[in-house]
C-alpha cells in the first residue's frame, strides 16, 4: 500500500498507485482545494507544493510522490510564507470565480518559499505554467509582488 | 422592471438569523454581484456586510430575473434590491419613530442602528425591518440614500475562502452514497453512435461500474472519480461513431460570405422587418474585418449533481438561467416544472453560455436511469472544449465616404453571423429541448434547433453594430445566417467585439487621412458629453506617458457598451517581437458606469475584459475538421497566459446622481480594437482577421 507524506503527515493511500494524485487528494482524502482544470497538467490549477516547489499533480500517478513532502493549499495557510501570501491575494482582491485561485496561491508560495526577490518579468515567467480565464492576472501580480517583496 | 414580477419587499430582503437575508434571482459568476448587491444594502440601511446573507438562488424560491447575462444584473437585481431596501429603510424608520415617541428627522442610522439624537435611544435596524409587515410593496419611487461619503472597500464573499481553497464549487459536491459519472463524447452533435463493444461493457459492469444508454447518449458512474474516468476512456477508445458526411471544412469566412442569410436593416441599434438600404455609390475607406468562432473555455470543465428521488428531480448547477433550465428539461422528460428543482453552485468563470446547462441535463439523464442516488457529472477538458457552444464566427463589411473636412459622411455596414441565442429557453418548436445537445443524441422526437433571428435592440449580432458616431447617412444590415458547421450560442459581449473592432479601425484610419489624432477625430463625432468626458480624461492620462518607441505602437479605442451601458476609452501601448508577437505592455482605461456600487469589483470586471479581449485579440480561434473539432486543449486552443500581461491602468468617472449601469462586457471589444490599432502603430499592417498572433503579423507583413 501506498504511504504519501501530506501537510505533515503520513497518509496511508487505499487508491490504486496509479491514480493520479490530485484525484487522490480530494477523491480519498477530501482535500478539495486542490482543483482539477485539464487532467492534462496545461492550466496549473492542480498545484501542489512537493519538495518545496510547485508541481502539478492533475495527471501524474500519486506513486510518483512517495516519500516527496507534499504540501496542499490546506497546508499553505500553516506555513508563514502561504500566511502572507493568501493574505496579499485577500489585500488585491487577487480573484474572481476563485477556480484557478488555489494553485496560484500554490506557486506564488514556493516563490516565496524559495527566498529570492523575483522582479514582474520573473514573476510573470514563474506563473506562466497557470491559466486564469477572468483576467484577475494584473491583481495576482500584484499580490505576488506584494507578497514577495 | 423585476420588482413588476416582483413587487413585494419579502420578495427581496427578509430577515433571518440576527441579520439581513437578501434575495435574488442573479447569480455569481465571479463577478462579484453578491458583493455589490450586499453593498447596496449597507447603503441603504446602514447594516454592517457581515450582519446580510444572500440566500441560494432556487427555483421555487427565489425572484425569476431570468438569465445572469448581458452585464443586466447591477441594473436590474441591483434597482430591485435598491428600491427594496430604500422602502425598508423608510417604513423602518417611521416603525422607530413611533416605538421612540418621535419623528423620523429626528432619528440617526448608523452601523445598523437607529438613535434618536435627543434622548441616545437606539434601535437594530435587523428588528426593525423583521416588524415590518408581510404584504408591504417595493416602492418604487423610494429615494436612495445619500451618504456623505463612500462606503469603504469591503472585501469581496467568499474571497478568503478561495485562497484557502476552501470555497466549494460544484465539482467538490459530495453526498452520501454519490456517484461520479462522465460521458462519451461525440465527435460532433448529431453524430449516432455505430457500435458500443460488449467485451467493454461487460468490462465495466463486472468491476461494479454502471453503464447508461439513450440512443447515442452513453455514460458511465461509479463509487470513485478517477476509475470512472479511465472506464469512460476505455469505452470512448473502443466505440465507433457514425458522422455521416462529417463537418463542412474550409475557410470559415468564405462559407459566411457564400452563405444565404435573412437580411435586415438595423435603425437606431434595432432590426426591422423592412427593405434594405443600398450600398454606398462609391468608397473611401472599404475592409472587411473577420472574427473565428470563440470558445468560453472556463477552467473548470462543466459540471452538475443530480438525483431523482419520488419522482422528483434536483440539480444542482451553475447554469446561468435556472427558471429557463428548468421549463427546458421538464419539457424533454415530459415532468412537470413543480417537480424539478434547480439550485445554483458555483462553477468557474462562464463568459455566457458554455456547457453548463448541457451537464446539467445529462446528469438528469443518469440520475434518471439510478433512481434515489446523487450522480456528480463532470464534463473532461475534451468534452467541454469539443462540445460547449462557441461564439459564432463574424464578418463585418464596411464601406465609408468622407467629407470636405475628413469626416464621416455615409456609412454601409453588414455584421453577419450565426446566432448567439443558443440558450435553452422557451420557444417556437420546442427551443429549449432542441438547446440541450443531449437531446440530439437520444432517441427524442425533439426537433433540430432552428435560429430566429434577435430583433431586439442592440442584441445578437448587432450588440454596438450601430456606431456610437455622428454619421449623417448610416446604412446597416444584420445577417443571420444558419447551419455553419459548429454549434454557436452567446459568449460575453455577443457581436460587439467584431463590431466594436470594425468601427473602432476605420475611425483610426479615417483619423489618420484627415491627418487628425485618433482621440480628437473621435471626439468631433461624439455628440454625448459623457462620452467626450471619458476621452478628455484619456487623453490627460497619456499625456504623461511617453509613447512606445521602436518597435512599438499605440492603439487608441472608445465604445459605450450596447450604445447605453459602461463607456469605455483605453489605450493600449505593445511592442512587436521579432517572431511578430506582440507583447503589451500597458492599458489604460477610463470608465464611466454611472453610480458606482462597488468601485473595486468595478474595477477588477474592466481589468478581466482587458484582459479576455486581448487573448481573443491575440490567440484564440476554434478550428476542425470534417471529423470534429481539433482544439479540445490548452495546447491546441491557446490563450493569453500571465507572460504576456500589461500593466493596467483604470481610471473610474463617478456619476453619484445618474443610474448604475452593467460593466461586465464593456471592456472587451474596445481592447480587440485598439490592439489592432496599436499593431497598426508599430508597424503599419492593419490586421483585420482575428486572432492577430504571430503568424497572422508575420504573414501581414509578407504580404506587405
Amino acid at each position: 500500500m501506498l504511504t504519501l507524506r501530506i501537510n505533515g503527515e503520513d497518509r496511508r493511500i487505499n487508491s490504486d498507485p496509479d491514480t493520479p494524485l490530485a484525484y487522490v487528494l480530494r477523491d480519498e482524502l477530501g482535500l478539495k482545494g486542490t482543483r482539477i482544470g485539464c487532467g492534462l497538467e496545461q492550466c496549473g490549477a492542480c498545484a501542489a507544493l512537493v519538495d518545496g516547489e510547485a508541481v502539478l499533480t492533475c495527471s501524474t500517478p500519486a506513486a510518483v510522490f512517495e516519500g516527496r513532502e507534499i504540501v496542499t493549499v490546506e497546508g499553505v495557510s500553516a506555513l508563514p510564507e502561504g500566511r502572507r501570501v493568501q493574505d496579499a491575494f485577500v489585500a488585491q482582491a487577487a480573484a474572481q470565480c476563485g477556480y484557478c485561485t488555489a494553485g496560484l496561491v500554490v506557486a506564488v508560495t514556493a516563490l516565496a518559499r524559495a527566498g529570492a526577490a523575483p522582479d514582474r518579468e520573473a514573476i510573470k515567467q514563474a506563473l506562466a505554467p497557470h491559466l486564469c480565464r477572468c483576467g484577475s492576472h494584473p491583481r495576482v501580480l500584484a499580490a505576488a509582488e506584494e507578497a514577495l517583496s | 422592471m423585476n420588482v413588476t414580477d416582483y413587487p413585494l419587499l419579502r420578495d427581496w430582503l427578509r430577515v433571518g438569523d440576527g441579520g439581513l437575508i437578501l434575495r435574488t434571482g442573479k447569480v455569481d459568476l465571479g463577478q462579484r454581484i453578491s458583493t455589490a448587491l450586499v453593498r447596496i444594502a449597507t447603503e441603504e440601511l446602514s447594516v454592517p456586510p457581515d450582519r446580510i446573507a444572500i440566500a441560494p438562488v432556487r427555483t421555487g424560491d427565489s425572484p425569476d430575473e431570468g438569465i445572469t447575462s448581458g452585464s443586466n444584473s447591477i441594473e436590474q437585481s441591483g434597482l430591485a434590491q435598491r428600491l427594496a431596501c430604500a422602502t425598508a429603510r423608510i417604513a423602518a424608520l417611521a416603525l422607530a419613530a413611533d416605538r421612540l415617541g418621535t419623528t423620523p428627522d429626528a432619528l440617526d442610522l448608523d452601523d445598523g442602528r437607529v438613535t434618536h439624537r435627543g434622548t441616545n435611544r437606539s434601535l437594530d435596524m435587523v428588528d426593525l425591518v423583521a416588524a415590518l409587515p408581510e404584504d408591504l410593496p417595493v416602492d418604487r419611487d423610494a429615494p436612495a440614500r445619500v451618504l456623505p461619503e463612500p462606503l469603504p472597500e469591503f472585501e469581496p464573499r467568499g474571497l478568503r475562502a478561495m485562497v484557502e481553497g476552501r470555497y466549494t464549487y460544484v465539482h467538490d459536491l459530495d453526498r452520501p452514497g454519490m456517484l461520479h459519472a462522465r460521458v462519451l463524447r461525440p465527435p460532433m452533435m448529431d453524430a449516432r453512435l455505430a457500435d458500443l463493444p460488449q467485451d467493454i461493457v461487460a468490462g465495466l459492469e463486472s468491476a461494479g461500474l454502471h453503464l447508461i444508454r439513450d440512443g447515442s447518449f452513453v455514460a458511465v458512474a461509479g463509487p470513485q472519480e478517477w476509475p470512472v474516468v479511465r472506464a469512460a476512456e476505455r469505452l470512448s477508445n473502443g466505440c465507433r461513431w457514425d458522422i455521416g458526411d462529417g463537418l463542412e471544412t474550409g475557410d470559415i469566412f468564405q462559407i459566411l460570405a457564400a452563405r444565404e442569410a435573412q437580411r435586415f436593416p438595423v435603425i437606431d441599434g434595432t432590426p426591422k422587418k423592412a427593405p434594405l438600404p443600398d450600398p454606398l455609390a462609391s468608397a473611401d475607406f472599404d475592409a472587411r474585418f473577420e472574427r473565428p468562432y470563440t470558445m468560453h473555455g472556463a477552467l473548470a470543465p462543466s459540471a452538475a449533481l443530480a438525483e431523482w428521488r419520488d419522482g422528483r428531480l434536483e440539480i444542482l448547477t451553475h447554469s446561468q438561467g435556472l427558471y429557463f433550465l428548468r421549463g427546458s428539461i421538464a419539457d424533454s422528460l415530459d415532468m412537470a416544472e413543480a417537480d424539478i428543482v434547480l439550485e445554483h453552485v458555483p462553477g468557474s468563470g462562464c463568459y455566457g453560455h458554455n456547457g453548463a446547462d448541457d451537464v446539467a441535463f445529462e446528469a438528469a439523464l443518469i440520475a434518471r436511469a439510478i433512481p434515489d442516488t446523487p450522480i456528480l457529472l463532470k464534463w473532461s477538458r475534451a468534452d467541454e472544449h469539443g462540445r460547449e457552444p462557441l461564439g459564432t464566427a463574424m464578418a463585418v463589411s464596411v464601406q465609408a465616404q468622407v467629407d470636405g473636412k475628413g469626416g464621416l459622411a455615409a456609412l454601409w455596414m453588414e455584421t453577419r453571423g450565426d446566432t448567439h441565442r443558443g440558450r435553452p429557453r422557451k420557444g417556437a418548436n420546442r427551443a429549449g429541448p432542441a438547446r440541450l445537445s443531449a437531446n440530439s443524441l437520444r432517441d427524442t422526437d425533439v426537433p433540430r434547433f432552428v435560429p430566429e433571428p434577435n430583433m431586439n435592440n442592440h442584441a445578437g449580432l448587432h450588440r454596438n453594430f450601430d456606431p456610437i458616431y455622428t454619421v449623417p447617412d448610416k446604412r446597416l444590415v444584420k445577417a443571420l445566417v444558419a447551419d455553419l458547421p459548429l454549434r454557436p450560442s452567446a459568449l460575453r459581449c455577443l457581436g460587439a467585439p467584431a463590431n466594436v473592432l470594425a468601427i473602432e479601425s476605420m475611425m483610426d484610419e479615417l483619423a489618420a487621412q484627415a491627418g487628425e489624432d485618433p482621440i480628437a477625430y473621435r471626439r468631433r463625432h461624439l455628440d454625448d458629453p459623457r462620452a467626450v468626458a471619458v476621452l478628455d480624461a484619456l487623453e490627460v492620462m497619456l499625456r504623461d506617458r511617453p509613447m512606445p518607441g521602436e518597435g512599438g505602437g499605440r492603439g487608441i479605442a472608445y465604445a459605450q457598451y450596447k450604445n447605453a451601458m459602461t463607456r469605455v476609452g483605453l489605450a493600449v501601448d505593445l511592442e512587436i517581437a521579432e517572431t511578430g508577437e506582440a507583447r503589451l505592455t500597458d492599458v489604460i482605461l477610463v470608465a464611466d458606469a454611472g453610480r458606482i456600487v462597488d468601485p473595486d469589483g468595478l474595477r477588477a470586471q474592466l481589468e478581466g475584459g482587458v484582459i479576455q479581449g486581448a487573448s481573443w485579440a491575440l490567440h484564440e480561434r476554434v478550428l476542425w475538421g470534417p471529423e470534429g473539432r481539433e482544439t479540445l486543449d490548452w495546447d491546441s486552443y491557446p490563450v493569453l497566459r500571465f507572460d504576456n500581461v500589461p500593466r493596467i491602468a483604470v481610471h473610474l468617472l463617478d456619476h453619484p446622481g445618474a443610474p448604475s449601469v452593467g460593466a461586465g462586457e464593456a471592456s472587451p471589444g474596445p481592447t480587440v480594437a485598439a490592439i489592432a490599432n496599436a499593431i497598426h502603430a508599430a508597424t503599419g499592417l492593419r490586421l483585420r482577421r482575428m486572432p492577430f498572433d504571430a503568424d497572422a503579423v508575420v504573414a501581414a507583413a509578407l504580404q506587405a
